[in-house]
């Protein structure tokens, strides 16, 4: 991939971003930060791709695995706390006791 | 182009698609939650096509097995722990600790490339071999660091572990910022011009920077910072994504970083702050001490939960003003006790929500949604506002500086220009609160002195606790 192209992916990613969310009910904003805020956490593709190309280096395995750890803290967690939001307003009215 | 090559091709455009689908229905309630986990498969999904992509060209070392193993049990188990314990109040200081370690991962993978340069006849991979990969592992790690510093701040400060040091009010902080910065800039140059080692100059002054930029701001704003560190780990991803020769990286570090900065703004909107007093401002509070807003209040009229109760029992039409101090005495479950009771007496309840109660845009919602409350019931500022005039009673519980009318009144107030709830257009208005304190901006609320509002003091919970006791006396909701 040329750099120039790389460019390209990057600013129509962000025109992408700033499209998807532009009509969002505020109800909806704090689960959306932390949605949003899982999926940053794709980072844990570099870490394995750091991983993967180590090739026996240790302190390099080392730093791409704690990378790796700090990534995926960040996207689990994410996902389960944005789920446990979700959670509560999709129960039905009806279902109210 | 070989098999593997195309596969993972195929499978980062799928991952992508299903990203972009995952954001866009996270804005619908109906679809939030499905959309959710969608954004989490087509995460999933990018690993497994990164993972077959390795195993279908140069393999993948058993040595490097281990060390995925290791670093993915232990970051999920962690992450899925801690986003099971958290109370939904903590919702805003969790999601800046998970942003907070976005962050430290894209530092991190710089830093390792930085450190260690990779061999193996990737040609884009060779340590330092063009000015892009130094430019790419230089704002990787600068964007990185202030993330990851930025956040522990934020959430040390939400947590109440931190207070706002009294230097970081005074201008020396702006010299001691520049100079983080100027710092930065040096380390960057020095970088691209061959100096390995002042990589680690480059991380210092950066995670400097995004202690003393956080540091200064006070409570009230630390849900745009939160919103705007959000964004900015985005930025990293999608930094680290150029280090590293990944698309699929850069394209989800941009959708989040331009989400970010939309959700910042919509935040700063609903506060009447503009983005750049949030971030140079500093506290609220500091300021407002020497303007016109502070001041004493003369005509407070105070009065008892029976008093309380006997109004509410003649109204037809409540209106209730939840705020984060209901949230803290964890009193949203006793409301809807209360709520329900009136609704039982034929009376109606609606729930008047401003955009930025609680401490995020949307944060409050999912507090009274855990109370089991109807989401119909919860009204938005610019659809409950008109209804004020033909209310009865309005109960203001822990909300402060979003139903001061100083907003609308006073031109020389911090607030002024800020939408708020109109509260002070209802007949009668409670204001259910602890004390006189200030509310996060440390205004005073000129509603207080209002001859229409009564003032009904002690802790959310314990005095609807008390209002259900004397509602049941009343007979209220017992057909």
């Amino acid at each position: 991939m040329s750099f120039i192209s790389l460019l390209w992916v990057l600013l129509l990613g962000s025109l992408l971003g700033l499209e998807l969310i532009g009509k969002v009910p505020p109800t909806l904003h704090t689960p959306l930060m932390s949605g949003a805020n899982a999926i940053s956490g794709i980072t844990m593709l570099a870490a394995l791709t750091l991983i993967v190309k180590a090739e026996g280096n240790v302190p390099l395995l080392i730093i791409g695995s704690v990378s790796l750890g700090f990534a995926l803290f960040n996207v689990v967690g994410g996902f389960f706390v944005t789920d446990r939001m979700l959670a509560m307003f999709s129960r039905k009215p009806s279902n109210k006791k | 182009m070989n098999l593997p090559v195309i596969i993972k091709f195929v499978i980062d455009l799928l991952a992508v698609l299903l990203l972009a689908l995952g954001i866009k229905g996270l804005s619908k309630v109906k679809s939030a939650r499905d959309a959710n986990r969608l954004a989490a498969f087509a995460m999933s999904l990018s690993v497994v096509g990164l993972l077959s992509y390795y195993l279908g060209t140069s393999g993948i070392a058993i040595q490097s097995w281990i060390w995925i193993i290791i670093g993915s049990i232990l970051g999920s188990l962690f992450g899925a722990i801690l986003a099971k314990k958290v109370p939904m109040t903590s919702m805003p200081e969790t999601v800046a600790l998970f942003n907070g370690c976005g962050g430290m991962s894209s530092l991190l993978v710089a830093l390792g490339v930085a450190i260690f340069p990779i061999s193996g006849g990737q040609e884009n991979f060779d340590f330092f071999k063009s000015l892009i990969n130094e430019v790419s592992i230089s704002v990787s790690i600068f964007v990185g660091a202030i993330t990851f510093t930025g956040s522990i701040v934020a959430m040390a400060k939400l947590q109440g572990w931190l207070s706002t040091p009294g230097w970081t009010q005074s201008k020396v902080r702006h010299f001691v910022n520049i100079v983080f910065a100027v710092a930065s800039l040096i380390a960057f140059f020095d970088l691209i011009n061959g100096n390995t080692s002042s990589i680690w100059l480059l991380v210092v002054v950066s995670s400097l920077l995004g202690i003393g930029v956080t540091l200064p701001i006070g409570g009230a704003d630390m849900p745009v910072v939160i919103s705007l560190l959000n964004s900015y780990s985005g930025i990293a991803a999608a930094a680290a994504g150029f280090v590293v020769d990944s698309q699929l990286l850069i394209v989800a570090g941009a959708m989040v970083g331009a989400a970010g900065l939309i959700l910042t703004q919509v935040m700063c909107k609903g506060m009447n702050r503009s983005l750049v007093s949030v971030l140079f401002g500093g506290s609220l509070s500091a300021q407002s001490t020497t303007s016109s807003g502070s001041g004493e209040y003369t005509n407070i009229t105070s009065c008892s939960v029976e008093e309380c109760a006997l109004t509410l029992e003649a109204a037809n039409k409540v209106i209730i003003v939840p705020g984060y101090g209901l949230a803290v005495a964890q009193a949203q479950h006793t409301l809807r006790e209360v709520t329900k009771k009136l609704e039982q007496n034929g009376i109606e309840v609606v729930y008047a929500i401003h955009p930025v109660a609680g401490r995020m845009p949307g944060h409050m919602n999912v507090l009274l949604a855990e109370a089991d409350v109807p989401y119909e019931q919860l009204k938005e500022m610019d659809v409950v506002n008109p209804d004020f005039p033909a209310t009865d009673v309005v109960l203001v519980l822990g909300a402060n500086d979003v139903v001061n009318p100083q907003a609308k009144n006073d031109s020389s107030s911090p607030l002024y220009g800020m939408p708020v709830l109109d509260v002070q257009e209802a007949r009668t208005v409670f204001v259910i609160k602890r004390g006189m304190s200030a509310g996060y901006s440390g205004i005073k609320n000129d509603l207080f002195d209002l001859p229409n509002t009564s003032m009904v003091f002690g802790d959310a919970k314990k005095v609807l606790n008390d209002l259900i006791g004397e509602l049941k006396d009343l007979g209220v909701g017992e057909k």
